[in-house]
């Protein structure tokens, strides 16, 4: 069932601790629904066992032919969704700067009118016939991934009385490792709703907001076709084994 | 000055939202023709080794009413103690069990089940075996950055005693949070995110 993604022997050492000062904290307060659902007791901390070391790996077998592309794979043969085509790509590092290969990123997002195909969404720009909003691809060798969609829209929220989210694409990325384990939202370059938005607003550092928001990408573009978005994401680095339960010495 | 460390900063979480099932199950939430099936719905097969065990999860907000909304990952070893990793130097895992699995709560009742195996034990940094347990990581609307946390089996009791993970917990009466309850083959478990029972969630 497992593929390995390289032909380097894995790595197992601990994964840098999380900066939980760059993260949005549990009890983010301007989005509402955080109040509930934020533990208030201290997380109990401790260096990762076997248990957080270790993740899933999926093979490329599981990938359908057309899984990075929204454009088409909800689409009626010969037609595709409607909206701004984009291809969003990037890589996939850890903080030390290597690509990850081999990990699993799922997406998913609203149509070009904010409309999610989901029966809890009630807003009332229509669904498109040919989006469905879901894909997944596996980073290559050196952590590298591309998808392509169309641009999704903003759309409004039942949290301050006119409250709207910026044009998001959801992530979630596998490490290598479970305790790399992480969802979080790409946004686009340059639209002034991101700064307003109660989400984003929970992550308090400037930087750290900057670094969910892809860069338009004139070279990675196809004229005539479609704009392209660069986006990276890093996960936890991790620590070198060499010197760790060796009190002999190496 | 000093030399820069020259790293990256980790990709800031956000909220999975309440339109989690889009991106991770989609044939759960009506979007069929995709994918051929939910990624993780199904964990064990007729050759996957081990006892067949069911988990019955709830996740509870801060006034005790159940979320609907919320998915569920958990990571756990084989029958045997061993993870179906790269990373897994020990070695080699049942090639019939992937060890992760993924479900949402039930839209109505809140209620997530997993058909598993009961894991078996696997050692801490320092080689001493840990009891039975299966990691969670929980991801909803309003949770910010996924909540990791363990379950262990109300009936490893000599195990659990002797567990470096449970012994950290300074405050005992919380120990419980961690501890599913069996029930013939089914073991409960109730996470709870706030308040009284709040569950122990781990920053590891």
């Amino acid at each position: 069932m497992a593929e390995r993604g390289s032909n380097q022997a894995p790595e197992t050492g601990a994964f840098f601790q999380r900066d939980r000062q760059w993260h949005p904290p549990a009890f983010t307060p301007g989005y509402k629904s955080s109040v509930l659902r934020s533990p208030q007791k201290a997380l109990l901390s401790f260096d990762n066992t076997i248990s957080e070391l270790t993740g899933p790996v999926f093979g490329h077998a599981m990938l359908g032919e057309l899984d990075n592309d929204l454009i088409h794979n909800f689409a009626k043969a010969g037609e595709s969704a409607i909206g701004e085509r984009i291809i969003v790509h990037g890589r996939v590092l850890d903080e030390r700067g290597k690509g990850v290969p081999g990990v699993l990123l799922e997406f998913w997002q609203a149509n070009a009118g904010g409309r999610y195909r989901h029966k809890k969404d009630g807003y009332l720009a229509p669904l498109d016939a040919n989006f469905g909003g879901c894909g997944r691809t596996i980073a290559g060798e050196d952590g590298f991934y591309a998808f392509r969609t169309v641009r999704p829209g903003p759309y409004p929220w039942p949290n301050g009385p006119n409250d709207w989210r910026p044009a998001h694409i959801h992530f979630s990325v596998f490490g290598q490792g479970f305790a790399q384990r992480l969802i979080t939202q790409m946004y686009f370059e340059g639209d002034p709703l991101i700064w307003r938005c109660p989400i984003v607003g929970g992550i308090s550092n400037t930087a750290a907001v900057e670094a969910l928001i892809a860069a338009l990408d004139m070279h990675a573009t196809i004229p005539m076709d479609a704009l392209a978005y660069k986006f990276d994401i890093v996960l936890r680095g991790r620590r070198s084994t060499l010197f760790e339960n060796r009190p002999e010495g190496n | 000055m000093a030399q820069s460390l020259d790293r990256l900063k980790e990709s800031p979480s956000q909220t999975a939202g309440p339109y989690v099932h889009i991106g991770l199950t989609p044939n759960f939430c009506g979007i069929g023709g995709v994918y051929a099936s939910d990624l993780g719905s199904a964990m064990v097969n007729g050759e996957t080794r081990g006892e067949r065990i069911e988990l019955r999860i709830r996740v509870l907000d801060g006034t005790g009413t159940p979320l609907k909304d919320a998915l569920i990952e958990i990571w756990q070893a084989d029958a045997e103690g061993l993870y179906n990793s790269p990373a897994e130097l020990r070695g080699a895992a049942d090639p019939n069990f992937l060890g992760w699995g993924r479900q949402p709560t039930d839209m109505e009742t809140g209620v997530c089940l997993f058909q598993t195996i009961k894991p078996g034990r696997v050692p801490f940094r320092d080689g001493r075996l840990m009891a039975p347990h299966i990691t969670l990581w929980i991801v909803a609307r309003g949770i910010n950055l996924g909540l990791h946390t363990r379950l262990y089996f109300s009936d490893e009791e000599k195990a659990n005693d002797e567990d470096p993970i449970l012994a950290r917990i300074e405050h005992r009466l919380r120990v419980p949070t961690l501890i599913a309850e069996r029930q013939g083959d089914t073991y409960v478990f109730d996470v709870h995110l706030q308040g009284e029972k709040e569950t122990v969630f781990f920053d590891s």
